[in-house]
This record gives C-alpha cells, structure tokens and sequence, in this order.
C-alpha cells in the first residue's frame, strides 16, 4: 500500500471508531443559525464602522461660512469681501460661494416657493475645504480671521452637523460587535453541551477504547474532528444565508438613493473578517469540543 | 520466574459500602497460567478490574510489570494497558464496528500500520472459526460468536497480560477446548494468562495452572502462595474427602 494510500485508510478506520453521522444531535444546526445572526451582526457593525469612517473623512476637512446680513447688497459685497479673505487663508484649500439658486433648491422643501422671492433674508453660503491637517484648530483660526472682517460671518465646521449621528452609528457599530462576541461565546457553550452530550452516549465505546490503551488526545480527536465537521456544515449553512441576505440588503441600500444609507458599505477588509467568521467558528467549535472531552476524560481513570 | 503482578493487602470498596476485596495479596509468576475462581459475588471481576487498570483500590499496593500502578500518574496507564488483554465477561463489542474492526482495534490503537493490520485479524477471524463473518456486526452475531470476537480481539496484540473473565461461558465445548488451546499457546509464547472461570473441568485441562480461589472478597489462601495446580488441589480435596 503507498505511503497515501495508507494513511487514508488509517483515517478512515480512525474515524469509523465514532458511529456514522452526527454526533451532537441538533448542534449544525443550532450552529447555522448563530452563525446567520453574527454574520448580520459582524455586517452591520463593519458597515456601520466603514460609514462612520467615511462620514468623518468627508465632512472632517469641511466647513460652511454664513454670511448673516438682512440687507441683500451689503450681504453681496460681504460675501464677495469674506471670499477673498477666505482664499487667501493659508488654512482654506479652496473655497466656494453656493449658487442662490442651489440654496434655493435646499430651502424649498421647508420654505416653499414664496419664501423665496427675495422678501426672507436667506444667508449667503460659501463652501470651504480646509487643508490637511487639525481641523478643529484651522476653524478656530478661521473664526478669529473672520471675526476680525465681520462679526456678521459664521463658520460652520461640517464635522459638528454628524457628531451625534456619528456617535450613534458608533454606538451601533459597537452593540453588533459586542452581538458578534456573544455569538461567539454561545457557540462555545452550544458545542460544549454537545461534545458532553456526545462523550456521554459513546461513554461504552470511550470506556473500551481506554481500557485498550487509547490516549485521552486519541479519543478527544474523535470528537474534535466530528464536531469541527458539524460545525463546518451549520456555519457554511448560516454563513451562506447570511451573505445571500447581505447582498439583498445592500441592494436595498443603493435602491434608497440616500446618501447617508449608501456610505453604509463593506470594504474588502470586511468581507474578509466576514469570510473568516466560518473558519473561526469550526476552529472555536473543535478546540471547545477537544478541551470538553478532554476535560471529561480526564475525571475517569 | 519473576513476579509479573504483586498485590500486597489490597483492599477494594465501592463508595461507603464494606470492602469488597480484602486484605488480598497474591504474586503471579511472568508466563504463568492462573484460574481465578470463588462464587459469585466473591469479587473476582472487581479483581480482575484492578488488574486490567479498570479501577484503583483503595487501599494496599499493586504492581505491574515491576512498577506500583496504585501511584502511577494517569497519563502513563495507556501504556500499561497496551500490554494487557483483556476478555470481558460481557464481552463489550463496539457496536457499529465489525467483527474485523472490533479485532483490529489494539492494533489501531496501538498505532500498527493500516497494512499490516489485515493478515492478523484475517488469521485471528479464521482461528475463532469467524473467517467468514469479519463484516458483521456485534448484533449479527450469536451470544458464542461475540465471545470469540471479543477473545479475538484480546488476544491480537500479543499481550504480556491476558485477563479474561468467564470466557468460555457461551460456547460449546468444542470451541471452549480451541479457545483454551489458543490461551495455552500464547502462554507457551510467554503470555501470564489469568482466567476467572467456574468451570473446574476446563481448569483441569491446563496442566501447570494454578487456581485462586476467592471467598468473599478474601483470597482463600491467605499466605499468596499458590502451591497447587487444579488438578493437585483437586485430588487433595479428594484425599481430604476420605
């Protein structure tokens, strides 16, 4: 027999120690269904980090000037005067008055058409963008700038609209990762149960290998390695519903048009960290069921 | 020959219940052949489970192959067992396993190569009269046919040890008489074989056996001596008779 041949029979004879089939009752598919739930869990909390982290990329470096002057001429004239000032800032990258018409489009949904017509003092907007760097203090340098040209000259630091809203999706992020941790810790005591279970009914089987020589670490290999395959099978099952339902709800996502929804997205690093779930749900599955066994062998003689 | 098991006041007692062994001491010879025999409930298979490492007494000292295993540390027991065979009195087949692999497993568990596992169940399925009843399972197989397994199996890996308990209690004649020769020849190859039996005429079919005799859980000869083979103590019993 060649060296290959030979050890897949030795590892089949091995494995017909154990009776066929599963070995923990209904473990894979207690295991799929956790493992469906942290991977929507890991999803949110990855997609919600990703947001949070593309939001403050965004609006970090960003800033909004209103100019808050009744009289439509001299707010004009400050406008255009705050402009120069603005770009000649070493902290300004670029800065840019918004088209009345463009404020218009934003107001006209709480205004109505009416309010419009020239008769509402609507503030003049300039869009700043910030050179790279600390963005708080290049506001707060901005601020003094301006103060100096008006006190009728507001900064608004982008960032600050988002804060709450940031710290909420954080909070989000977090709560799924702290889901994904528990998930974790039920599955080990899902397959602890099981591998006791396991140990228990095949205790005849346990107790005849012992008495011929068997090792603890050759029996609990039995265990480890038809439990791992359990937990191999439910986590590719609650895996694979999983993704299928990550994929409808990103389709959903972009199907809303918000721009807010849609920087709710997966970098690659996420898909990863979501492909690796499985992997370290079966290595978590084995190793819990080999310390059980080996535990439980280790109260006979 | 030298001793091959040493028991020095070993006592036995399961939870709070009196001892079930007492105070028994014995020393059996390496390449010996010894019937253990006593009434039921006399304690001769909690005997026979201190000397296949199935339990620790509670008190007292045994050793085995020279070392005390009363004290040897868990880890080191799988090597000692190895080295024993053991026939169970309620034979303990693994169920999902064939007549074949139930055979080969101290082989497997021994490590052999799957390779040269075949030729020895094969000629140990052939020897226990089961060549052709290697596939089936424990439940196929006749209350006689699961003991010649479960010999089978004891016997394979050439122990240094065979402890069989009540082997010969649910087979005919004939096979009692091949399984006695099969004990016979691997004690000839310097197997100690010690078989708890009431059968005295199959005890006085060994010549050189020597016979233990329990009395609840006290060894009827107290001194650990054992001076007659069954056949001696036999016509000394008759002698005494007259």
């Amino acid at each position: 027999m060649s060296g290959r041949a030979e050890r897949k029979a030795a590892t089949a004879a091995r494995h017909r120690l154990l009776p066929g089939g599963r070995v923990a009752g209904p473990m894979p598919w207690i295991i799929a269904i956790m493992m469906f739930v942290t991977v929507l869990a890991a999803a949110a909390g990855l997609g919600l980090g990703a947001a949070v982290q593309s939001m403050r990329a965004d609006l970090a470096g960003r800033a909004s000037v209103q100019v808050v002057e009744a009289d439509a001429q001299t707010r004009a004239a400050l406008a255009a005067q705050t402009l120069r000032a603005l770009r000649a800032a070493p902290e300004v990258r670029s800065a840019d008055p918004v088209p009345s018409a463009v404020l218009a489009d934003q107001l006209r949904p709480w205004l109505g058409e009416e309010a419009l017509n020239g008769d509402l003092p609507v503030p003049a907007l300039i869009d700043v963008m910030l050179t790279p760097g600390d963005a708080g203090t290049k506001v707060d340098r901005l601020r003094q700038r301006l103060a100096a040209l008006s006190p009728k000259l507001r900064v608004d630091p982008h960032a600050a609209f988002l804060t709450p809203l940031a710290g909420l999706l954080s909070a989000l992020g977090l709560l799924a990762l702290g889901a994904v941790l528990l998930m974790m810790l039920a599955t080990a005591a899902v397959v602890v149960l099981a591998a006791r279970g396991a140990h228990d009914s095949h205790r005849g089987t346990i107790d005849v290998l012992h008495l011929m020589g068997s090792t603890d670490v050759q029996i609990a290999r039995l265990f480890q390695r038809r439990i791992g395959l359990d937990a191999l099978m439910g986590g590719a099952l609650g895996f694979s519903f999983g993704i299928f339902v990550i994929l409808l709800i990103g389709l959903r996502l972009g199907a809303t048009g918000s721009e807010l929804l849609a920087a709710i997205t997966l970098p690659w690093q996420g898909w990863l960290i979501l492909v690796a779930l499985p992997v370290a749900g079966v290595l978590l599955a084995t190793l819990t069921a080999r310390w059980t066994v080996l535990r439980a062998l280790g109260r006979t003689l | 020959m030298s001793a091959i098991v040493q028991f020095e006041n070993v006592g036995l007692r399961y939870g709070l219940d009196s001892e079930t062994l007492s105070d028994v001491s014995f020393s059996l010879a390496s390449g010996g052949f010894y019937f253990l025999t006593g009434a039921s409930g006399a304690g001769k298979t909690s005997l026979l489970k201190l000397l296949y490492l199935a339990q620790r007494p509670s008190r007292g000292v045994i050793r085995l192959f020279g070392e005390d295993v009363v004290t040897l540390p868990r880890k080191r027991l799988p090597g000692f067992r190895r080295r024993i065979g053991v026939v169970f009195q309620d034979f303990r087949l693994v169920p999902h396993l064939s007549a074949y692999d139930n055979i080969a497993l101290p082989l497997r568990v021994a490590g052999m190569k799957e390779d040269e596992v075949d030729a020895p169940v094969a000629e140990m399925l052939n020897w226990v009269g089961l060549g052709d009843r290697g596939d089936a399972r424990p439940a196929t197989l006749s209350g006689g046919e699961q003991q010649r397994v479960a010999i089978a199996r004891a016997v394979i890996g050439r122990p240094e040890i065979l402890v069989a308990d009540e082997p010969t209690g649910n087979v005919d004649a004939d096979m009692a008489r091949r399984l006695l020769t099969l004990f016979e020849a691997l004690n000839r190859l310097g197997t100690t074989v010690v078989v708890a039996t009431h059968d005295l005429p199959l005890m006085a079919q060994v010549s050189g056996a020597q016979m233990m005799k329990l009395d609840k859980g006290r060894l009827a000869d107290p001194t650990g001596t054992l001076r007659y083979p069954p056949r001696a103590r036999d016509d000394q019993d008759r002698g005494e008779g007259r």
